[in-house]
């Protein structure tokens, strides 16, 4: 089994342990969180490893890419911490078993890859993707596998992640488009911090439409909309591409409005939150999201992940605010259809 | 029979009435896995006083008469057992009052839930009626009639629990008023204050009367609807949970399901919590009293609240849920019938490992689901096998999974939910004789002749 390239040097080192001190779930000072961390380090118990929501927040507060979260999954996992119920989890194996059922359009060196999800397949149309369609996968062949870290089954992601680069490998792809930060993350990030080689190029998809946006300005009509970015987990293990959504941003028109909840400071979707831990945690947070999405008076709520829109797309509509996956914003603004809606 | 068919044609007209090899074909059987019988005669009257002279015609010539409404009850009750003829109701269908007021509408007995349902949407957009998850031509009258359960049962009980009122043609050709609709012209009451005379008609397969007019109430269409779905791997935590989630008593509907396919769902018991409200801040209140009532099994991690994809959602949310519709087509060629025996919620977990033992015994393709019905007072748990009915093999197992079913609930101390002939012969054998008498006399009183729906509630 790969291994986790975890440098114990650099945690003694460290001043700051920014990875617990800004965890926005759990209230540790400085010589608190030393405490707890070199417990973790150090496989001991540690009450962290049951209060960590998993969030994936802490891999972007740890300035010096020494994986926190991953180590914090690995512990779960060896002390039989569940962090999300035992049925839950096995759905979650269950559902992302691969079982030859795969799809396929016509793969080519570059191609798409919409993971596991569907609704990925809906987004992605027209012309935006018009040069590299009909090259694309979908299916649990593909999937990722980055979700475990949400159920403490790192030993699940190592295990499968291997066939699951063959499997894209083989498919004769060189180069691919990730629509999910999950995906792109794992290739990107937990690949090699477990020294697993990925033969093929990950490309984040914001890179990709921010190219196709240049190439189509002049079918730009600039939206002129205030949008309230929400920042999902997974964003969490590729901060570096957050810069795309300015960048996108601004070639479509719309204004990324400052807000307490967005950036560094984001929070979750509520999903997990509500079925981890129950309705108080879940709902506030996704309480004080929205609320701040209102407060800054956003018209917009922009999604990158598919599966936050399910627990809060619903939520932001009826409190007035236009939920839309950054690819049918950009599609709008292109004059094309927004593929995926809500009604309340 | 040409006379009987003669006279049909003079009661309903000939485009109404039919002797045709292709109509007795079709009326002589229905979607589940009894064996078909030939109707000699079909008729389809308009008025209760067509279906008055169908059945003084019926009672004069001694001829075995079948009401059916859409002939979606699936356990053979609409099978012209002994011939005759199959009354159709469905041209009965005017809706014919909304008192928004006391909220109850009065329909005629071929109205289908459907039909009531866009009607109300469309007039009274503030009310509702407890749909059943059936597809929407399943008729109100023959739903009653079989102690139907639907979306609001869990608040209100069965669907015949919101029968305000009814008219009948007996047996013997009168047509009768029950409940307050009897004494004046309101529909507002099935019986009390006055003796219950309902309960002769409403599970009775038809074996009493037949139901021309239905009184029924309707309820507030909330302006929210949403969903959680509680997920546990133990079947045995199952009754506790629903005592919890019914104690709060801000749920509109439960139920609980276990499939095999697709993999996602294998394994797991799913509870599918419906909720309704006004406002954003009533349904987070509901929302906040579900979640807090099992939060001791989310801490144990015995159980977790699924995040659903919304299409998902929409699906479950969907009223009738199309999916069942889809399941029952799960084996192609259209097969699929289901024993839902009425059960004490604790029975749930032996009768939900029980479905599942049945279909790798009898390799068929199964789903288990239930309705909590009145706040948790019992619960209808469905058997449910699919079949291809071109492969007579499989139909044939799924018969045997089914009888075994019905075997074992009843020795449980369930009561056989439509039943269909073998079931109700399970269901009389293990009876309080005295019981089996009166049921026995009151038929046979209302019913000389026996000529209504003749096998079915026939004691030996
Ligand atoms: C996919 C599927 C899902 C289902 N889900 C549900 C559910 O959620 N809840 C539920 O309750 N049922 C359900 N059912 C069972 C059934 O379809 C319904 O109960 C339905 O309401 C029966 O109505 P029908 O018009 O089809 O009755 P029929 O099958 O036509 O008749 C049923 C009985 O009523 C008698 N009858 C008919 N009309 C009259 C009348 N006017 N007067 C006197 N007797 C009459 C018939 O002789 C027969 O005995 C489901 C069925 C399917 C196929
Ligand atoms: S994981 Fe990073 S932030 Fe945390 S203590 Fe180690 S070096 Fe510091
Ligand atoms: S994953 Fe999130 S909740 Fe868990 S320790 Fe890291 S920052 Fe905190």
């Amino acid at each position: 089994m790969p291994e986790l390239k975890f440098d114990k040097a650099k945690c003694d080192n460290c001043k700051a342990i920014s990875c617990l001190v800004k965890c926005q779930y759990m209230s540790l000072d400085k010589s608190e969180a030393k405490k707890e961390w070199q417990k973790v380090i150090n496989g001991e118990d540690s009450f962290v490893l049951e209060a960590c929501v998993t969030c994936y927040a802490c891999e972007e507060y740890c300035p010096f890419g020494n994986h926190p979260f991953y180590l914090i999954v690995e512990r779960q996992e060896e002390k039989g911490i569940l962090p999300q119920s035992r049925p839950i989890t096995k759905q979650a194996i269950n559902m992302t078993t691969a079982q030859g059922k795969f799809l396929v359009g016509k793969p080519e060196k570059t191609a798409l890859s919409f993971c596991a999800i569907p609704r990925l397949y809906t987004l992605a149309t027209g012309k935006l993707f018009e040069d590299v369609l009909p090259s694309w996968v979908l299916g649990t062949e593909f999937f990722c596998q980055a979700m475990f870290l949400h159920f403490a089954r790192m030993s699940v992601i190592k295990e499968n992640l291997p066939q699951v680069i063959d499997n894209i490998w083989n498919q004769g792809i060189r180069e691919v488009i990730f629509l999910h930060d999950e995906c792109y993350g794992t290739f990107t990030k937990l690949a090699p911090a477990y020294g697993i080689e990925v033969p093929f190029k990950p490309i984040h998809y914001f890179e990709h439409i921010y190219k196709r946006l240049k190439e189509l300005k002049n079918e730009i009509k600039p939206l002129n909309v205030k949008a309230a970015y929400h920042r999902n987990c997974s964003a969490r293990l590729v901060p570096e591409t957050d810069h795309f959504v300015d960048d996108i941003f601004g070639l479509i028109g719309v204004q990324r409005i400052k807000r307490e909840y967005d950036h560094e400071n984001a929070l979750c979707c509520g999903g997990l939150l509500m079925t981890s831990k129950g309705y108080d945690l879940g709902h506030d947070v996704q309480k004080r999201n929205v609320d701040d999405m209102v407060k800054s008076g956003a018209g917009y709520c922009v999604f990158n992940c598919p599966a936050c829109w399910d627990p809060l797309a619903e939520k932001v509509a009826r409190r007035g605010i236009k939920p839309i996956h950054i690819i049918d914003l950009c599609k709008l603004a292109i004059g094309e259809k927004q593929a995926v809606e809500v009604t309340v | 029979m040409s006379d009987v068919y003669e006279a049909l044609v003079k009661i309903v007209g000939k485009d109404y009435a039919s002797n045709h090899h292709e109509e007795r074909y079709f009326y002589g059987r229905d979607p589940g896995l009894m064996t078909p019988h030939e109707a000699d005669c079909v008729v389809m009257p308009k008025t209760t006083e067509e279906v008055q002279e169908i059945v003084k015609l019926a009672n004069k010539e001694k001829v075995p008469i079948v009401p059916k409404g859409a002939g979606l009850a699936l356990t053979g009750l609409v099978i012209p057992l002994k011939g005759g003829i199959v009354i159709d109701m469905k041209r009965m269908d005017r809706i014919l009052e909304v008192n928004e007021g006391a909220r109850y509408v009065v329909v005629e007995g071929g109205v289908t839930h459907g039909a009531l349902r866009d009607y109300l949407n469309k007039h009274h957009p503030n009310l509702r009626n407890s749909l059943p998850e059936s597809p929407p031509i399943t008729t109100i009258a023959a739903n009653v009639v079989i102690h139907g359960q639907g979306r609001l049962t869990n608040q209100y009980g069965f669907n015949s629990d919101m029968v305000n009122g009814l008219e009948v043609v007996l047996p013997t050709g009168e047509v009768c008023k029950i409940g307050s609709c009897s004494v004046g012209p309101y529909w507002f009451s099935k019986g009390p204050p006055l003796p219950d005379l309902s309960g002769l008609f409403l599970g009775w397969l038809g074996t009493t009367g037949i139901l021309t007019k239905v009184g029924l109430k309707l309820y507030p269409k909330k302006k929210i609807k949403d969903l959680e779905v509680l997920v546990t791997d133990k079947e045995d935590l199952i009754p506790d949970i629903i005592f919890k989630i019914t104690h709060t008593e801000m749920v509109e509907d439960l139920a609980i399901w276990a499939q095999e396919r697709p993999l996602m769902f294998r394994g797991n018991y799913h509870i599918n919590i419906f909720l309704t409200a006004d406002s954003e801040d009533e349904l987070e209140m509901k929302r906040k009293m579900v979640y807090d009532s099992v939060q001791e099994y989310v801490d144990s991690k015995d159980a977790g609240f699924m995040t659903i994809n919304l299409d998902m959602r929409r699906d479950f949310m969907d009223n009738p849920q199309k999916s069942m519709t889809a399941f029952a087509d799960v084996r192609r060629g259209g097969g699929f019938e289901y024993a839902g025996p009425i059960i004490p919620m604790e029975l749930y977990p032996e009768c939900a490992r029980k479905v599942a033992e049945l279909a790798i015994k009898h390799r068929v393709v199964y789903g288990g689901s239930g309705r909590v019905i009145h706040g948790g007072h019992c619960m209808m748990f469905s058997f449910a096998y699919t079949f291809n009915r071109a492969d007579l093999d499989e139909m044939g197992r799924a018969r045997k999974a089914l009888h075994e079913a019905a075997e074992f609930v009843a020795d449980k101390g369930g009561v056989l939910w439509k039943p269909n002939i073998d079931e109700q012969k399970i269901m009389m054998e293990r009876m309080d004789p005295n019981t089996l008498k009166l049921m026995t006399d009151i038929k046979k009183l209302l019913d000389p002749n026996g000529i209504m729906n003749p096998g079915n509630w026939e004691a030996k």
